[in-house]
């Protein structure tokens, strides 16, 4: 078959760039080898954010019960239901997917595609058959997988990546997690959430390193609040399989022993085979119109490094698409919002306080916590603040920093802020509902100038 | 009597502003003349009028930007008398956006008139004292953010970002020679901008720079009476209006240009070393200005192709031009090139020969001038003007010259085109 695009990879990059050229009016075939809606949809952000759901719901119920006013003789869970019902938003949401691809008249193939030559690809089926495909333009959005550790490979069942923890079939009673960065973070809450002895290792100075350092700060005292063992600043010497599991020795001399091993230190890339791409630090490097070295070869998606992130994905994806169909001049990603759906949950957007001063801008701060919040207070959650960086003199929103229940939905008013090239202004001329968290949004803007009503 | 209004010309055009108006209250317009020079969000390009009759009223004035199909103009009948006296000078029916730079001048105006900018663009214009109904916006759907006032120079009175300034056809080229040190720029300042090459400029900067530093150019001029080509023109569009054809002025030049230089081998050649290669087929190449630059797209084997063939080849062309879709091959293998410059209001000018091709030809506008008529009376006629540029390794002056009579002769008495 000849199309007018081809992507290889089925992921927030593919599918999203796939459906954006049909719309367009392109012929358009998506190369998928596991399951369409990529790492995100069936490994990744749904699946995890189901079991996370699960795991607030039984923490509130066994931590906070009393507080609430219920009363349970004998409260228990179902491990494999937990995994199941993730797996069936899984499922469901993959079946979404190939279904936009029919409504869509996208030409859904899965199998390995591997590139001949720049202008035709192999795709072997499952069953061993070989098709061969030519097109116009290809989209590489292969995206990446768990970086492993040299020395001890993930087996799937002592040590394993995040696609492996989150259908494990019996819950680990103790568990090692290396890496605190947003994938390592929230394993940490879930499986501490219901009773795993959970020890939290990152060899960088705090949790959720990319975030503002009061956010990690708070975040860090919450989960040694709740029981989690969080080790920052603690490189790891050597890791072992042991009778028991694994055991971990630290630079610091200590040794640490769990049934499980997970390891969130990062991703890789993986590479679509059989063309010579030119790499920038392991990625596909791409121009200003996500172009690679070989002509009519664009890629996006995580394998064009970081961000790593499905919203940043699927936007360059759309960007790409457009740029070769519709006479767009594509843009790179600027601003983006980051988020961590732990509880607290963490959300930010734009520059860290420490990236401003950095940069040697001048800014105020305005900081609201969500403790003067009377919705917060109302639901019970309390915990957390909203952070706004503000530039001077002119008042631009540089960075939002939000943790706290909900975050990660507050969030999306300043990315729209920053977009707009919105100012302090606006956000104090906005009229925020009450009672809502978003009041806290206001009410931070408020505080850089002295004009917050509740604190 | 006709109402003009903004029209659609790119496919995600929204909105246009009308850089130059090229006539004024009062004067006559025919169809298919140029009306104003308008830029969407691609490129500046001319509106042609498709009526005929009288420019009675203006509607908005230069630098304002308006949405399609917003009135603009109208054109009324020939007898019809302008509303005002003084046509030229008439204060005009919407105010104008030129206002000074106060706080009160960023504040986004209703209806047409409304700049849309970002509030921190419109801050940071009221301290630098930037004119926002000048700057042109790169954000979405135009509008005006941050890095635009940035980039705008508050004392200019036609401050404007850089990559929808109107391209010239033909590359400016640095002037620099082999011995002597560029003078050091002056000390960059705060408002200045420093705007890195894009991949078409890089390629304009180093080949007009070798051309105009290896070949050696030599120039020629003449003045053609362009009258009986402009009557051909308005009869032919008048015959073949039924079937849609319409041939702008630069469809004819290019017909002619092919007609002589078929007439003149020598001049469709290239220097090549110990030989001179006489090219078989005339591949035309002509130049169109784009977002950031220009290309030469080329109208291959032009020599048997109709009128009509090469006016849609060229139309075709250019279009895809303008929407960065020329595949190489369309752009490279022309054996000559004609620029035009006459819709941009240049009388005659010199381009930079494209290498390895020996010639370019310098099209200006059609001017009315007083000729000498074949009566020795002097009568109003039409004028344009003919520049060659020529590479005098393979071109000698006498060869130019009469390339150039013969091209007259085909402008003059359009019927020696059919023979």
């Amino acid at each position: 078959m000849h199309y007018d695009l081809l992507v290889i990879g089925g992921g927030p990059a593919g599918y999203v760039g796939a459906i954006r050229a049909a719309q367009l009016g392109k012929k358009v075939g998506c190369v998928e080898m596991d399951r369409a809606g990529g790492t995100c949809l069936n490994w990744g952000c749904i699946p995890t954010k189901s079991l996370l759901r699960n795991a607030e719901l039984y923490h509130l119920l066994t931590h906070r019960a009393a507080e609430f006013g219920f009363k349970f003789n004998d409260l228990s869970f179902d491990w494999e239901k937990i995994i199941g019902r993730s797996r069936t938003v899984s499922q469901k949401l993959a079946g979404g997917i190939e279904f936009l691809f029919k409504k869509n008249k996208i030409d859904y193939l899965v199998g390995e595609g591997v590139f001949n030559d720049e202008k035709t690809v192999t795709v072997t089926k499952r069953d061993g058959k070989t098709e061969l495909h030519t097109a116009d333009k290809f989209l590489v959005a292969t995206g990446t997988v768990t970086r492993q550790l040299p020395d001890l490979p993930i087996d799937g069942e002592i040590v394993v990546g995040s696609k492996q923890a989150m259908v494990l079939k019996k819950q680990p009673k103790s568990i090692i997690i290396l890496g605190a960065g947003a994938i390592g973070v929230e394993f940490a809450y879930f499986f501490n959430a219901f009773g795993t002895k959970v020890t939290l290792i990152e060899m960088l100075p705090r949790i959720l390193p990319v975030e503002d350092e009061e956010v990690s700060a708070v975040l860090e005292r919450s989960y040694k609040k709740s029981g989690i063992d969080v080790r920052t600043g603690t490189k790891v010497v050597s890791q072992k399989l042991s009778t028991t599991g694994v055991e971990v020795k630290l630079e610091n001399g200590d040794s640490v022993a769990a049934e499980v091993l997970l390891v969130a230190i990062g991703v890789s890339p993986v590479l679509p085979k059989g063309l010579k791409l030119e790499l920038e630090r392991g990625y596909i490097k791409t121009g200003p119109r996500y172009e690679t070295n070989i002509p009519n070869v664009y890629a996006a998606g995580d394998i064009i490094g970081p961000p790593w992130l499905a919203h940043v994905a699927s936007w360059e994806a759309i960007q790409a698409v457009e740029g070769m169909f519709a006479g767009h001049t594509p843009k790179k990603i600027e601003v983006f919002p980051g988020c961590t759906y732990c509880q607290p949950q963490v959300a930010s957007v734009g520059l860290t306080e420490r990236a401003a001063k950095e940069k040697g801008l001048k800014y105020k701060i305005g900081k609201f916590p969500f403790s003067a919040s009377g919705k917060a207070l109302a639901v019970g959650e309390s915990d957390g603040f909203v952070k706004l960086i503000i530039g001077e003199p002119n008042g631009e929103i540089l960075g939002a920093h939000i943790i706290g229940a909900e975050a990660t939905e507050l969030i999306a008013e300043l990315g729209l802020a920053i977009t707009l090239e919105a100012t302090h202004e606006e956000i104090e001329a906005t009229i925020h509902a009450h009672p809502t968290m978003s009041e806290a949004v206001h009410e931070a803007n408020g505080a850089a100038f002295g004009t917050a009503i509740h604190i | 009597m006709a109402e003009i209004t903004m029209p659609k010309l790119s496919d995600t055009m929204t909105e246009g502003t009308l850089v130059k108006w090229k006539k004024k209250v009062g004067d006559r317009v025919e169809s298919g003349e140029v009306i104003a020079e308008v830029e969407t969000d691609k490129a500046t390009m001319e509106m042609e009028s498709f009526e005929d009759g009288v420019l009675t009223e203006i509607y908005i004035q230069e630098g304002q930007k308006v949405e399609i199909g917003q009135r603009i103009a109208r054109i009324g009948d020939a007898g019809e008398t302008p509303p005002s006296a003084a046509p030229a000078t008439k204060a005009p029916t919407s105010a104008p956006v030129t206002p000074a730079p106060t706080a009160e001048s960023s504040r986004p105006a209703s209806g047409a008139n409304r700049v849309k900018a970002s509030p921190l663009a419109k801050k940071i214009a009221v301290q630098r004292g930037v004119d926002l109904g000048k700057v042109t916006g790169s954000g979405p759907g135009g509008r005006i953010v941050q890095r635009d006032v940035l980039n705008a120079n508050p004392s200019s009175p036609t401050a404007a970002s850089p990559r929808t300034a109107p391209a010239p056809m033909t590359a400016p080229v640095p002037a620099a020679s082999g011995d002597t040190p560029p003078s050091s720029p002056p000390t960059a300042t705060h408002g200045d901008k420093r705007i890195l090459l894009t991949g078409m400029r890089r390629t304009i900067a180093a080949r007009l720079l070798a051309s105009k530093t290896q070949i050696p150019h030599f120039y020629l001029h003449i003045e053609v009476n362009a009258g009986p080509m402009m009557r051909v023109r308005a009869e032919l569009n008048s015959a073949l209006e039924s079937d849609g054809i319409k041939f702008s002025v630069n469809d004819l030049i290019l017909k002619a240009t092919v007609a002589a230089v078929s007439r003149h081998p020598k001049v469709n050649a290239s220097f090549d070393g110990d030989a001179v290669i006489e090219y078989e087929k005339i591949n035309l190449a002509v130049a169109v200005a784009v977002e950031d630059g220009l290309v030469t797209p080329v109208i291959r084997d032009a020599r048997s192709k109709s009128l009509t063939e090469i006016s849609a080849a060229i139309k075709d062309l250019a279009a895809r031009a303008r929407s960065k879709k020329l595949k190489p091959e369309e752009f490279q293998g022309g054996t000559l090139t004609v620029s035009n410059l006459g819709g941009y209001g240049i009388d005659h000018f010199d381009a930079i020969i494209n290498p390895p091709q020996s010639i370019i030809l310098s099209i200006g506008r059609v001017m009315k001038k007083p000729i000498v008529n074949e009566r020795d009376e002097v009568v109003a006629g039409e004028c344009l003007n003919l520049g060659l540029s020529c590479d005098h390794r393979v071109v000698d002056g006498a060869i130019g010259a009469a390339f150039l009579g013969t091209l007259r002769r085909m402008i003059e008495c359009p019927a020696a085109m059919l023979a």
